[in-house]
């Protein structure tokens, strides 16, 4: 199943697809923002591909996720990093892969503490379904229904590739 | 209450490792205390954005026990636990309760009533956090605030954390501790902390009177001369002079003390050129450090206060995630993708 998925095709569908997203809403100069790790290095190839001018900026949410009272803190955390003022701001989010729709909130929570944005487009390079939260990608790559015993995780950053892999459930 | 072995490990680690309670520096390891400064290095991020807040301790209530008055400790750990979004609760208990005849033990049942879920403690006595530890309900985390002459941990975190942010490292590093090394619960800790995180040198400079007997079996070096011990120096860390001590006969006079031991623009000099001056405050200017020299450039004594809001977020915040990690053993983690 791995061998289905192209990144360089997959790329080129986000590319496209933000590129008529930003038509459409008329916005000129979006700053760009990744989720650590996976949407870090997704978020990084689209900003070489879509030419901005502004850095990139750096999401880890582990402060802002809501299952700490279950599982407690990330260890391996590390600071967000957004050199850009979001306040007013276009913002393109980006992720490698969507389910539930808690990441995405946890990381709208965070960019708000930054400031209030003027909006916010979705791009994720896969969407696996199971949506447990109202959030929907304006943009995806690739849509994948797994088994339950089926995983999928984003390798890189280079060569990046989808890796799928069975487990015991 | 008798001060507790403070080397009881077990009481403030998890099964596997996390903490759970931060109570002292003893024995944790070069790994942890790594954690523990790079979590703060995300949370000093946080302290610069617009909105200086996260949500991860929300609806945990926090109560500042302090049986010893404090102000920079007390409030830095306050406005820490506001960070996180805690409920903070601050008794002066040194003002309340057990002078009207209360026990400790009494006191701490009420407020775990309350259900709290943190008590950051700071008393007069040596154990007295151990002693909570051990008693308090599960889920409860307690971190010290200082205790008596032993430990004062997150104040040696945030001097570790202020060092790794000017000097980049701890390996070959030349660190003196100068002055009134007996009473000095924050000394103990910091020649701990120096020495896991792999310092290449720690020294004491100080009068006789002002060192605890078998000083160097904590892991240091003595030196009486000043002079001599501010060679090669990157940090020098200034103790505060308890002016009550003079009353003890301890010192001749402040004026001598600050002609033998104050930290003099001279004095500074004999150290390496980029050498940091540190001091855990509150300062005496003119009694252990010249102002020219506490408001010079080599000084950091601001950045440390800075950084304690961020230590003690990232131990609040490590120690009530080993206290999840501990209650929800054997329960399935989730996935938050």
């Amino acid at each position: 199943m791995t061998a289905l998925l192209n990144m360089d095709v997959l790329l080129d569908e986000l590319e496209q697809g933000l590129r008529s997203q930003l038509r459409e809403r008329e916005i000129e100069a979006p700053v760009l923002i990744g989720i650590r790790t996976g949407g870090v290095w997704i978020a990084d190839l689209l900003h070489k591909r879509l030419g901005l001018a502004e850095p990139l900026g750096e999401l880890d949410i582990s402060f802002y996720r809501d299952d700490f009272s279950r599982i407690g803190l990330n260890p391996k955390v590390k600071p967000s990093h957004l050199p850009f003022e979001t306040e007013g701001r276009h913002i393109i989010l980006v992720d490698d892969v969507i389910m539930s729709g808690r990441t995405i909130r946890a990381a709208m929570n965070e960019i708000f503490d930054y400031g209030r944005p003027a909006s916010i487009i979705l791009a994720t390079l896969i969407d696996l379904g199971s949506r447990e939260l109202p959030i929907q990608p304006d943009v995806v790559a690739q849509s994948l229904s797994l088994t339950a015993t089926q995983r999928v995780k984003l390798q890189g950053p280079d060569p990046l590739r989808v890796e799928m892999r069975e487990t015991q459930s | 209450m008798t001060a507790h072995n403070p080397s009881s490990q077990s009481l403030q680690l998890t099964g596997d490792g996390q903490l759970k309670h931060f109570l002292t520096l003893d024995g944790l390891s070069k790994t942890l205390l790594t954690d523990i400064l790079d979590t703060a290095d995300s949370f000093i991020e946080v302290g610069e954005r617009t909105i200086k807040k996260v949500p991860l301790l929300r609806g945990k209530t926090v109560v500042n026990l302090f049986f010893e008055s404090s102000t920079r400790t007390r409030s830095t750990f306050e406005l820490a636990a506001k960070r996180l979004s805690a409920d903070v609760l601050n008794l002066d208990i040194s003002t309340s309760a057990t002078s009207k005849g209360e026990s400790l033990s009494d006191t701490l049942l009420n407020l775990e009533a309350m259900a709290s879920d943190m008590f950051v403690v700071r008393h007069s006595q040596s154990g007295a956090p151990h002693f909570i530890a051990e008693s308090v309900t599960p889920g409860v985390a307690i971190i010290n605030a200082g205790d008596g002459r032993h430990a004062h941990p997150t104040q040696a975190m945030l001097d570790m954390l202020t060092i790794r942010q000017h000097k980049g490292r701890f390996d070959g590093l030349k660190v003196a501790i100068v002055g009134d090394i007996l009473h000095s619960r924050v000394a103990r800790s910091q020649i701990r902390a120096l020495n896991a995180l792999g310092a290449a040198e720690v020294r004491v400079i100080a009068p006789g009177t002002l060192l605890p007997a078998d000083v160097e079996s904590l892991g240091c070096r003595v030196e009486y001369d000043m002079a001599r011990g501010m060679r090669d120096l990157d940090v020098v860390i200034m103790l505060r002079l308890q002016k009550e001590r003079m009353e003890g006969a301890l010192l001749p006079s402040e004026r001598e003390f600050y002609r033998l031991y104050g930290l003099s623009q001279d004095k500074l000099a004999l150290a390496k050129p980029d050498c940091i001056v540190m001091h855990p405050g509150p300062i005496n200017r003119g009694v252990e450090i010249e102002s020219a020299v506490a408001d010079g450039p080599q000084s950091v004594i601001l950045n440390q206060v800075t950084n304690g809001i961020a230590v003690r977020m990232a131990v609040m915040s490590m120690a009530m995630s080993g206290q999840v990690a501990e209650r929800g053993r054997g329960q399935q983690g989730g996935d938050a993708a």
